[in-house]
């Protein structure tokens, strides 16, 4: 139950927030209520993650009931540590991006009310795509999030909106649709089997042979390839991401696209895994080609916009790129890099759109020398370019290690590729800051006002948690570990044994190396 | 028996071609209907010539469809007048892609 | 005190922190926080050095685990440290040289309005320097090495306004981007073949059961990332421009510690790279060519920082070279690390000392020697503190960089006569351009600009500057018994000396004369002829000097071979994004309108033409049935 009710906390804080009055003097409590129904689903998911059993593994707090009977449909919720993850992920998120669109300029005759209220109805809709257990109940909630990105870039975003929340759809339509197929397909596939079923638990052990098991793997692997979005299929993100607001952009870039690696890591494996196994050279090439490609186009924008969507094509290459690799090592790293990426995105994607909100022009060029007028903004870009750029001590460096590590024992060509990503990654975030915050002040942005309490306070959740995960991920990866446990094991490729394992007990010199005699340990000090 | 069908017949060409040809739309209104009456003569002398009731139940059916059709016909027909003083039907072309 | 040797790096890192989050009221002290935390730290490894010293000697090594850093499936780090002989005279070095610097930047930052976040990076400088060499982990090693990293960014950049400034950070940083990529291989290799990161396993591993190809690509992805670090050849070209930070910044990140890494990672794998000949022989090339080109770069430049700067190169390549020879030259390349970081400092801090009294009107410091000239008189504690370094990087026989250099050469020779020969020259033509140095800054006549007047330092800045001094006279000391040799063994193993065809007084004599050599024709040359105020244009010198100036062309290489190439490629894959990846989608969506276009022409809106098309196509349907029924 209590993952329904999670789920439905924003639901009923969208309906509220739609209800209210939608004057000008309402607006402040409006902004209260949407802020105050995201903090009661983030409670609630703290409270989940206090009821979820880290140590057992598989998926729990389960709730099921039949829903279309003749099609074998259930509502069926569940969360294992993947899910729960990013469930925890999308309710931290969502306050930070309410607060810091607090004041977002919308265009005339948008009314406060609608904008918020679809972001809590993506929230909504998030958090039941990543609890659904259910494949015909996660198509329709992953379909269904198309509708409120649809109209937040559409209604409330800048030049050019139009055009970009088009393409957004269809481009999103087109791999859903494909997706269907499958869905459909896998409805023929259990009906012939014996009874029609959906659920997760029936299809992951579902042997359906092997043209077929590639068959139904495509229809999904596209939906989810062209959502991450993977290398050729990324063309809709820049747009998008170029004129939705910044909280748009976060939630779907840090929350929505998720769904997408996290469908990949959920449904393509754990349904179909040799199919999984198959098509790992192509989608590792395609992961490796995505983040050098996604570097070296951010490398070559001006739209700081586009260019911070540029480094999530790269970044989602290496999330896919641990997937498809199959190690433990690298998904745990690749989970746990979803979590990451959503932070540091999400603090790229606001700080940037504060600056950008100043002024009035997104063309890096526009700017020069802010540091000098505005060093708290300065301050935090630099944090969340260098949390992008994976500098070890901040979160994303620990799960991009372990993707590249997880890669390495698997295949060396494309672990090689993928670390040359952390150079060009430097360079994309240091010309951009070099460009915009260093250098001579340019009168234009002489009186850029530095960034007030409330957007203070905004980012510092996401700051703080960027830091402090970056030393203490251990949290996280005890969450993520056993549910990885089991979709690697289900897969059956797992991590090859070191060529020589070191000992790590009593080290005895060997050759030239003279170790101390015996390792000495102190007493204490734990 | 012949005779009917044949009347049948040219009623309904007559009207056929009447839509195609005529611009006010009163008349090809007018046409329409013809062309429904048409049926119906057609089917009550099936229904004669089978000695079944089934065609005049359909011919029923028909006078209920084409007094409905009046309806809701006409009242278009007088709206398109009223905004645009004319019954042409080549003058309401406005509706297509 | 031992248990708690991790505090030498947390009082740092949270002074840093809060200075960094401090708000205006900080500004007042701020930079006594910062120095009072670096003071501590150095206070906190001293005590534990004595600890230590006064352990048995095969006691000497305090490892402990602070917490779990990542583990997931076989993928397991330890924040581990360990103290022992190796890091405890790095923590020495970096808290002992660092505190003076702290101290000397109150001075020097006075009049800087952002002092106090000056004061934050350097304890976050500090703090990363002492998290690279306390890691008992190769992993958390990695997070100080980049933190550092980021430290020189920050601090290279730190007068931001200034585009030479703020290029030069980015530069340095992504020079060591590359470098990285090769620690960052190594350490995926590790867990690939040895299934930990671990520096005790991994080495003894190494050492022992793993292949010599394993040691092989350890040793020369880890050289590739010393090679950025240490500014080594080929990614040398980011440390003489690194020189656009404030002075204490390349005293203490740029001349004593930070740059040293690389030789610090070196000897701390010693068990790889014994286990792999082709590496050592890497690191013996790499530290020759460094040696000499960053010594020719020395005789060139007319910024006195630069011209240090240069000389760090070489003097690194010294510490590389010895590092190369194996465990003939581990301790001795430790110790020159050693005796440069004082001599070193000191000299950096002497520039910043003459900079700062040869600034102009604008309060801007003047780097160019050729403005310089008779500040001897000027500026007397600076003339002599300089001066003691002066003797000791040029090996006066009694300094310590006599005993350290004279020590590498020695094993050099032991190694092979070339590589001997060639660390010889590097010793003359360290003798010449530090005599330059010397001549046109403090002897020959002056050339001061209008408006200079040059005065000595204060109190707060000459003090580190005479401790410094009296630290690269005496650091010799630690060689007398062998005692860096002895202290060492349990890191690096016993020393092994070369039999000499000579006696190791011979060498000693001959280094002298190079030495002797060296300053005697540096003397001539600018003391016989007038020094112009402007520097001679390019044409005008010989070509040596055009590549010295030149910093022999490393610029000019990178920028034909990735500056612009990447650039292209950049713009090419922009244009082809758009018009090939993104122009299929909208190629795709416009052909389909253009479809949907050409089916709506049916559409006339004409009531009459639907009708007729309905007649035609029920007569079509009847007629087909007609056909069908009648067939």
């Amino acid at each position: 139950m209590i993952l329904s009710v999670l789920a439905a906390t924003p639901l009923v804080g969208a309906l509220v927030v739609t209800l209210m009055p939608r004057t000008a003097a309402a607006a402040r409590s409006v902004k209260v209520v949407a802020l105050a129904s995201s903090l009661v689903a983030l409670a609630l998911a703290l409270y989940v993650t206090s009821q979820f059993d880290v140590g057992a593994g598989g998926y729990q707090l389960t709730e099921q009931h039949e829903w279309i009977g003749a099609l074998g449909v259930h509502y069926a919720l569940g969360v294992n540590g993947i899910g729960l993850t990013l469930v925890l992920l999308t309710t931290v998120l969502v306050p930070i991006v309410l607060l810091a669109a607090w004041e977002d300029r919308l265009p005339a005759s948008r009314s406060v009310n609608s904008y918020l209220a679809w972001m809590l109805v993506l929230e909504a809709l998030a958090i039941g795509v990543f609890c659904a257990t259910d494949a015909f109940l996660f198509y329709v909630l992953f379909e269904a999030t198309l509708i409120p990105i649809y109209f937040l870039i559409g209604s409330y975003g800048g030049a050019g909106r139009t055009y970009a929340a088009v393409k957004f759809l269809i481009y999103n339509l087109v791999g859903g649709l494909l997706m269907l197929a499958s869905i459909v397909g896998l409805y023929v596939v259990t009906a012939r089997a014996g009874d029609p079923t959906y659920l997760l638990s029936d299809l992951s052990g579902l042997d359906v042979g092997t043209t077929t098991e590639r068959l139904l793997f495509l229809g999904f692997m596209a939906a989810f390839a062209i959502k991450a979005p993977l290398f050729p299929f990324h063309t809709w993100l820049p747009d998008a991401a170029g004129t939705a607001t910044p909280a748009t952009s976060v939630l779907m870039v840090s929350i929505i696209d998720k769904v997408g690696t996290f469908g990949m890591l959920r449904w393509c494996l754990e349904l179909f895994p040799g199919a999984s196994e198959w098509a790992s050279p192509v989608v590792i090439t395609l992961a490796v080609v995505s983040i050098l490609y996604g570097a070296l186009l951010a490398i070559g924008q001006d739209d700081v916009r586009r260019l911070v969507a540029f480094t999530s094509v790269s970044h989602f290459g290496f999330i896919i790129l641990g997937i498809f690799t199959f190690t433990h090592t690298a998904t745990a790293g690749s989970t746990l890099y979803m979590f990451n990426h959503g932070l540091s995105t999400a603090a790229l994607f606001l700080v940037t759109g504060m600056m950008v909100a100043r002024r009035g022009s997104a063309s890096i060029s526009d700017f020069g020398g802010v540091q000098k007028v505005a060093p708290v903004l300065a301050g935090i870009l630099l944090l969340a370019g260098l949390s992008s750029l994976s500098l070890p001590g901040l979160a994303p460096f620990v799960s991009e290690f372990m993707v590249l590590a997880g890669t390495f024992t698997r295949s060396v060509p494309a672990a090689v590729l993928a670390t040359l990503g952390i150079v060009l990654a430097a360079l994309y975030i240091l010309i951009m800051y070099q460009r915009t915050m260093t250098g001579p002040l340019q009168p234009e942005v002489a009186h850029l006002r530095d960034l007030d309490h409330r957007e203070v306070a905004a980012l510092a959740p996401a700051v703080v948690l960027i830091v402090g995960l970056g030393f203490f991920p251990q949290p996280m990866l005890d969450l993520v570990n056993p549910a990885v446990d089991e979709v690697v094991t289900h897969v059956g490729v797992g991590d090859p044994p070191p060529r020589t394992p070191a000992e790590l007990g009593g080290l005895t010199g060997a050759g030239a190396y003279v170790p101390e005699h015996g390792p000495h340990e102190t007493e204490g000090g734990h | 028996m012949n005779e009917y069908l044949t009347l049948s017949m040219i009623l309904f060409t007559i009207g056929a071609v009447g839509v195609l040809v005529r611009r006010n739309a009163i008349v090809v209104f007018m046409c329409v209907e013809l062309m429904l009456n048409a049926t119906n003569l057609a089917l009550v002398t099936f229904s004669r010539q089978h000695g079944t009731l089934d065609g005049q139940i359909a011919a029923f059916f028909v006078m209920v469809v084409a007094a409905a059709e009046v309806v809701v016909g006409l009242a278009i027909i007088v709206s398109i007048y009223s905004t645009r003083r004319t019954t042409s039907v080549d003058d309401a072309s406005l509706l297509k892609l | 005190m031992l248990d708690l040797v991790w505090l030498v790096v947390v009082v740092p890192l949270v002074s840093g922190l809060g200075l960094l989050v401090w708000g205006k009221e900080g500004d007042r002290v701020g930079h006594l926080v910062g120095t009072v935390a670096s003071a501590a730290s150095f206070v906190i490894g001293l005590v534990a050095f004595v600890q230590l010293l006064g352990r048995p000697e095969d006691d000497r090594s305090v490892a402990d685990t602070l917490f779990t850093w990542i583990s997931a499936g076989p993928f397991h780090v330890d924040m581990a440290y360990r103290f022992d002989p190796l890091s405890a005279l790095f923590v020495l070095l970096i808290t002992g040289v660092g505190t003076l610097i702290h101290v000397y930047s109150i001075g020097y930052m006075a009049h800087d309005e952002r002092r106090r976040r000056f004061f934050a990076y350097l304890n976050l400088f500090v703090a990363a320097m002492l998290t690279l060499v306390l890691a008992d982990d190769y992993l958390v090693l990695f997070l100080g090495w980049e933190g550092v990293g980021l430290a020189s960014y920050l601090l290279i950049g730190f007068w931001q306004h200034k585009p030479s400034a703020a290029a030069a950070a980015k530069k340095a940083f992504v020079l060591n981007r590359v470098g990285d990529v090769g620690m960052a291989l190594a350490i995926m290799l590790m867990f690939a073949q040895l299934g930990t990161s671990s520096i005790q396993a991994v080495n003894a591993t190494v050492a022992g059961q793993a292949s010599e190809s394993v040691a092989t690509a350890l040793g020369l992805l880890l050289l590739l990332g010393a090679c950025g670090k240490s500014a080594q050849v080929p990614l040398q070209a980011w440390l003489l421009d690194a020189m656009e930070g404030p002075t204490p910044v390349s005293a203490l990140i740029h001349a004593a510690t930070m740059v040293t890494a690389g030789v610090y990672l070196v000897v701390r794998s010693n068990g790889i790279f014994d286990a792999a000949p082709v590496a050592q022989t890497a690191v013996v090339v790499v530290g020759l060519v460094t040696l000499l080109a960053g010594a020719w770069i020395g005789c060139t430049k007319d910024d006195i920082k630069k011209a240090l700067a240069g000389s760090t190169m070489s003097q690194i390549g010294y510490m590389m070279l010895a590092a190369g020879l194996g465990p003939a030259g581990y301790a001795f390349a430790i110790f020159h690390l050693v005796t440069h970081g004082f001599f070193k400092a000191n000299m950096f801090l002497g520039a910043g000392s003459v900079m700062h009294g040869m600034a102009g009107p604008d309060g801007e410091g003047d780097v160019d020697m050729r403005h310089y000239g008779a500040l001897r008189r000027a500026m007397p504690v600076t003339f002599a503190t300089f001066g003691l370094g002066y003797l000791a990087i040029i090996g006066f026989p009694g300094f310590s960089g006599f005993f350290s250099k004279d020590k590498i050469i020695e094993a050099a020779f032991g190694e092979s006569f070339w590589i001997g020969l060639a660390a010889l020259l590097g010793a003359g033509v360290t003798a010449f351009y530090m005599t330059r140095l010397m001549v046109m800054t403090f002897t020959s006549p002056r050339r001061w600009l209008d408006d200079v007047h040059p005065h000595e330092s204060p109190r707060v800045m000459t003090v580190p500057l005479v401790v410094l001094a009296a630290l690269s006279v005496l650091g010799g000391v630690l060689v007398l018994g062998g005692w860096i040799e002895h202290w060492l063994q349990p890191v690096v193993g016993p020393s092994v000396h070369h039999e000499l065809a000579v006696p190791a007084w011979v060498v000693s004599v001959v280094v002298t004369a190079v030495v002797a050599v060296g300053v005697a024709l540096a003397w001539v040359t600018y003391t016989r002829t007038p020094i112009a105020q402007t520097a001679p244009a390019d044409p005008d010198v010989s070509v040596l000097t055009r590549a010295g100036r030149n910093e022999l062309y490393g610029n000019a290489v990178n920028d034909t071979l990735v500056v612009r190439p990447t650039r292209h490629l950049t713009r090419v894959l922009v244009f082809l994004d758009a018009r090939l990846v993104d122009g299929l989608v909208r190629g795709l969506a416009d052909r389909l309108g253009d479809t949907s276009q050409f089916l709506r022409t049916p559409q006339t809106g004409y009531v009459r033409s639907y009708a007729l098309s309905i007649l035609v196509g029920s007569l079509v349907v009847v007629l087909a049935l007609l056909a069908v029924t009648l067939a």
